[in-house]
């Protein structure tokens, strides 16, 4: 034993190792200072198991215990088993169909035992595998339409059926793994074009239908304009440029209707337009408008962003200190253990605070590119920029919702939400790459 | 591999930057520059709290609470709270029924939530508060809370004292915004004169709510509290017992008494006619009480003493006199013939009780007796003064001297709505008379009549100035504030101001005019008001009245004045009694003071007063007409709500239980009808309780 102990730590990353164990105990701590209640024994109730922060304690210790397996296994495992873990994660997301409990509306998740377990969830892990391990393949050519078809429909896959158990801000984590084919070849413009249709959607959401469909037209045709001498050459630029112009004014005029109209949930189309700082339009109205007791018209998703809006502005320079925190103290902060604990943090410990969290984070993120970009294994850079981008996406998505940057989608923020499966679903992303870091100098397939 | 795409972490590692910067951008702008987040969770958490000081107390001049402070209970619902309930026992229980009970609820949750705990019965009665308490663990989500209300433990003053009621609209305009919804602010009386400093300073405790807006603890621990201040009490010159007396001397009547220290000007008792319990505008039948008030048309509300006009009557005779001696037109021994009635203006009026026998012989016959022409030609002689010359300038310079007591201007006692009472000027005769009038138009303002009204506190004020030989201070209740304060002063410095109006009339004036007064009580119109070893200057007056009613004038019985001082050399006490519709001053005046003036002068009241106090305080002298009144004004508010509601609940009572002046069944058919003149005898029949009693006296009376 005492042999194999200086095997187990050679090579390991420690800088993520304590950037994990600083954000754990930084969630632990923030969790605490969202529910905990007046009076309480503060020891006791940390070890009954019967509080939030209490059980993410054990979460965080059953983590470090996770983690030391994944520490102890071989790395070639992963890089063995990558289809096996993806198969095996779709296939627990199928049994969510017919298995799953109903709880908050959402249909992803399934008890065992006494556990909520959401397979969604812990599917990042899978899709990071088997994307890691499709792109690393030899035969894998990645400039190919047709493999890049292959890697999206890996990606996608697990996506469609979140979308499927009403989970459609996991789905959308799905999406930060182009950032991995990105760095693979993936043309940029396809990133460039997703930018675009960003922008359009939005600016349908903004802008009068009319007026922008006259921004559009007049935008095609001053490329037209600066254009005439290629298009003089080659008559084929001309019919792509109608033919994107005439796009863009179908994906305006019809595409973002319909997704409103027939896709779209109510609670989602208010979120998005609360976020714009806009009412929703009557033709994407859902029913009755909600109606508070006293005949009002409300908006909860409204509400939502606005208190978390007051907690977070509220916190100030330097914060109000922990569980001083009036807005997170006294339940005015919706959901404040899980999606909005970022205001636990703003509010308590002001500007200052919220700037070391987002420091530490950017630390970890940067540091991941870091170990990807040293990697021999193309297995391990890939996996290494495919935890990056799911990193990435719920840090940014979810503060930027708590700051009313984004729409309400509920995703918690790594390492600091209350909840075990996020909080071991991350510690195995992270764990596998330490694991994988380790062996840097080996090449995996 | 894709080695030549390295380049693209530096691309991937920009984006993160990028969206850092953009969150730490928004961050920076709520944290940093925006200001107006810590107010929005301020006003989001915590809930200033506003501890309302206890109300100031109201002593009497030995130091007795007329009014103190004491807990009721209101009963309390947090709805959210109420499961597993037995609903049909709780009805049972606080006798409210079913229905009315799933309304209340309703109510409850509409104004504060489902949370918060609202009214569900405010004032309990103590019976219902002890029912409910024995079973209280039975109802969860219903508790008890603490409502401080004024409590009156002798029953008295409620004219004096007034009342506290929740602010309304106006009162929170007027005080520009100091008074919120829900605060309590004195309504009439010694409460709202004195408001400011009954009603103590609010204080604030800053306490912290949740998103239910259940208050769950102390903000900071109360370090930006600030306590509330308790009202301070108020000593007023008022004597319990007197008041007692004075009270219950007029219930069942319509007038008032007034009876004030003349060296203080602090007044010992104020009565006004009909006469209710204060105790009846606090606790639970509090609402119930103040409209059935509120509809009486003998108006208790009223308070006559500073409110009711009167024609003074004879009682105004020492008045004229006192001019009549200062302007020098007369001596004490002056005489002036009466054969039984004025002979100066040649109509024969006005009459006179007596004729002949010296009853008129020299001034302080004339007092004692009452001589209404002597005291007629004191008033002509006053206006047709030579020394001014013209019959306006001497009238104007006799209502000088009325003012000068006192009369036809406000005293400013410290209670709100004085009247000020009425001494026409000439303008008013002139108006009248198109300008040609002589002393002989109004000659009977010399016996108190005519124009001339007077409330019964400035009665007693003039008695006041005789009784000091020409001063007075201001009539008042306070004599000083607990705790005293130098903004106080601004209430209390006006009454210690001697107003020296009339010492320039020589004393000897007022000795004669004295010497008559207290003849009246030796040998005059008032020997029943004789007490044995004081001496005691007195005037009886009695008024005619008349109304209108039914379109049909009406001469009603008289009313019964009386003004007396005492001790005549030392004057310690000076009252003034008005009883509406009792007949003689001296019968109905006189024992009511005298009753007043031994209780006060001698702390024991004697047997024969005894039973005077006991004869007065059971007779029952409410104006006859008042019925008919009321009849009438509440058939027609009946009929108007019929109009207004289509409510035919209130008026079928007073159509059904006797012949219809209506066609059988055809009320609707008829709009106008109750608001038509009917003949008297008609509607009279209607009244099913004393068609006996009453129904054709006003009719006779207007025969005769």
């Amino acid at each position: 034993m005492s042999q194999k102990n200086p095997a187990i730590s050679k090579g390991i990353d420690w800088s993520l190792v304590w950037i994990y164990l600083l954000l754990a105990s930084i969630g632990v701590m923030a969790i605490f200072g969202a529910t905990y209640k007046e009076g309480d024994p503060i020891v006791q109730t940390f070890l009954n198991f019967s509080t939030d922060y209490s059980k993410q304690l054990y979460f965080f210790g059953v983590g470090l215990v996770l983690g030391l397996f994944i520490l102890l296994t071989d790395s070639k495992f992963f890089a063995a088993t990558a289809n096996i873990w993806y198969a095996g994660g779709v296939f627990m997301m199928l049994l969510v169909f017919p298995f799953h409990s109903n709880i908050k509306g959402t249909e992803s998740i399934i008890r065992l035992g006494g556990f909520n377990f959401q397979p969604a969830e812990f599917c990042k892990i899978c899709v990071a595998l088997a994307l890691a391990k499709y792109l690393s393949r030899p035969d894998t050519d990645f400039t190919k339409t047709r493999s890049q078809l292959i890697a999206a429909c890996i990606t996608l896959l697990p996506a469609a059926l979140a979308i499927m158990q009403k989970e459609t801000g996991l789905a959308l984590v799905f999406f930060s793994f182009f950032l991995v084919m990105y760095r693979e070849g993936l043309p940029s413009g396809i990133l460039v074009i997703g930018f675009a249709v960003a922008v359009l959607v939005v600016a349908t959401l903004l802008l009068e239908k009319n007026t922008l469909a006259v921004i559009l037209l007049g935008l095609g045709l001053a490329v037209l304009l600066i254009m005439r001498r290629q298009i003089r050459r080659n008559k084929s630029i001309l019919i792509k440029i109608i033919l994107i112009t005439l796009g863009c004014i179908l994906i305006q005029r019809f595409g973002v209707p319909f997704i409103f109209k027939n896709v779209l949930a109510k609670h989602q189309v208010e979120r998005i337009y609360s976020t714009i700082g806009r009412d929703v339009p009557e033709e994407y109205m859902k029913g009755e408008a909600t109606v508070d007791d006293k005949g009002k018209k409300t908006n909860t998703a409204d509400y939502n962003v606005k208190q978390s809006k007051i907690a977070i502005g509220s916190g100030g320079v330097l914060g109000k200190g922990l569980l001083k925190g009036t807005q997170t103290r006294y339940g005015f902060v919706p959901e404040q253990r899980t999606d909005f604990i970022f205001d636990t943090i703003g509010e308590g410990f002001g500007f200052v605070g919220s700037l070391v969290l987002l420091g530490i984070y950017l630390l970890l993120l940067f540091r991941i590119v870091t170990i990807a970009e040293r990697q021999r294994s193309v297995f391990s850079r890939c996996y290494a920029y495919g935890v990056a981008a799911v990193f990435f996406f719920h840090i940014g998505i979810n503060i930027a919702m708590t700051i009313g940057l984004a729409p309400v989608i509920g995703i918690p923020l790594p390492f600091i939400s209350y909840g075990g499966t996020s909080l071991l679903t991350n510690t195995i992303l992270l764990f596998i790459l330490v694991r994988l870091d380790a062996d840097r100098q080996m090449v995996l397939r | 591999m894709s080695v030549f795409n390295q380049s693209r972490s530096r691309v991937i590692r920009l984006i993160f930057l990028l969206s850092f910067v953009v969150i730490i951008a928004q961050l920076m702008n709520l944290q940093v520059f925006s200001s107006k987040y810590s107010q929005l969770a301020m006003d989001n958490a915590v809930f200033p709290k506003i501890v309302y000081p206890e109300r100031g107390i109201i002593y009497d001049r030995k130091g007795r609470a007329i009014l103190n402070n004491a807990i009721m209970f209101d009963l309390m619902v947090t709805p959210v709270e109420v499961k597993n309930f037995d609903t049909l026992a709780f009805c049972k229980l606080m006798e409210v029924d079913t229905a009315d009970f799933v309304k209340r609820i309703r109510d409850a949750v509409f104004k504060n939530g489902r949370m918060r705990p609202s009214a569900f019965q405010s004032l309990l009665t103590p019976q219902l508060q002890a029912r409910f308490e024995e079973n209280s663990w039975r109802f969860p989500g219903f508790a008890l809370v603490e409502r401080p209300v004024r409590v009156y433990p002798y029953n008295v003053a409620a004219h004096l004292l007034g009342y506290v009621s929740e602010v309304d609209k106006g009162d929170i305009e007027r005080s520009s915004n100091f008074y919120r919804m829900g605060d309590y602010i004195g309504k009439n009386g010694l409460e709202s004169h004195y408001e400011k400093v009954l009603m103590g300073q609010r204080g604030v405790k800053y306490m912290i709510k949740d998103n239910h807006n259940r208050l769950v603890g102390q903000y900071e621990n109360g370090i930006f509290d600030t306590a509330a201040i308790a009202g301070r009490g108020l000593r007023t010159t008022i004597d319990v017992d007197l008041q007692t007396l004075a009270e219950n001397m007029m219930a069942n009547k319509v007038g008032a008494v007034v009876a004030i220290d003349p060296k203080t000007g602090g007044i010992l008792a104020m009565a006004s006619g009909p006469i209710f319990n204060p105790n009846e505008l606090t606790g639970p039948d509090k609402g119930k009480n103040y409209s059935r008030m509120l509809l009486d048309v003998a108006n208790p509300f009223l308070n006559r003493a500073i409110q009711g006009r009167y024609e003074p009557g004879s009682t105004f005779k020492p008045l004229g006199a006192l001019i009549a001696l200062d302007e020098g037109l007369i001596t004490p021994s002056f005489g002036y013939p009466c054969p039984g009635y004025y002979i100066g203006c040649g109509i024969g009026k006005p009459k006179c009780l007596h004729s002949g026998g010296g009853h008129s012989a020299n001034l302080r016959n004339a007092i004692a007796f009452s001589c209404n022409s002597y005291f007629t030609h004191m008033y002509r002689l006053a206006a047709d003064n030579p020394q001014y010359g013209g019959v306006k300038k001497g009238y104007m310079k006799w209502r000088e001297y009325l003012n000068g007591f006192g009369w036809g201007n406000r005293l400013g006692v410290d209670l709100p709505s004085e009247d000020r009472g009425f001494i026409p000027d000439t303008s008013v005769y002139n108006k009248e008379y198109r300008g040609s009038w002589s002393s002989c138009t109004n000659l009977t303002l010399g016996i108190g009549q005519d124009k001339m009204g007077v409330t019964p506190l400035q009665m007693a004020n003039a008695m006041c100035v005789i009784a000091n030989k020409g001063y007075y201070y201001t009539p008042h209740f306070v004599k000083s504030i607990d705790d005293p304060q130098p903004e106080d002063t601004a209430f209390l410095n006006p009454y210690k101001i001697r107003h020296e109006v009339l010492t320039h009339i020589p004393e000897e004036n007022y000795k004669a005019v004295m010497d008559g007064m207290e003849d009246v009580v030796t040998n005059g119109t008032a020997r029943i008001v004789r007490i044995p070893n004081i001496a005691i200057c007195a005037k009886t007056g009695t008024a005619e009245k008349f109304t209108i009613l039914d379109g049909k004038k009406i001469k009603l019985d008289d009313n019964a004045m009386f003004v007396c001082f005492a001790p005549k050399d030392d004057p310690k006490i000076a009252i003034a009694v008005a009883v509406e519709n009792a007949g003689y001053g001296g019968t109905w005046g006189g024992p009511i003071a005298r009753v007043l003036m031994e209780k006060y002068l001698n702390d024991t009241i004697s047997k024969a007063s005894m039973a005077d106090y006991e004869r007065i305080s059971n007779t029952n002298k409410m104006p006859k007409h008042l019925k008919r009144l009321q009849f009438k004004t509440d058939s027609i508010r009946a009929r108007q709500w019929f109009e207004l509601r289509k409510d035919s609940s209130y008026i079928r009572k007073y159509i059904s239980t006797t012949v219809s002046p209506f066609n059988d069944n055809s009320l609707p058919l008829q709009p106008a009808a109750p608001v038509r003149p009917y003949s008297s005898q008609t509607w009279l029949a209607v009244l099913p309780d004393n068609r006996n009693t009453y129904s054709t006296q006003p009719v006779a009376r207007n025969r005769a």
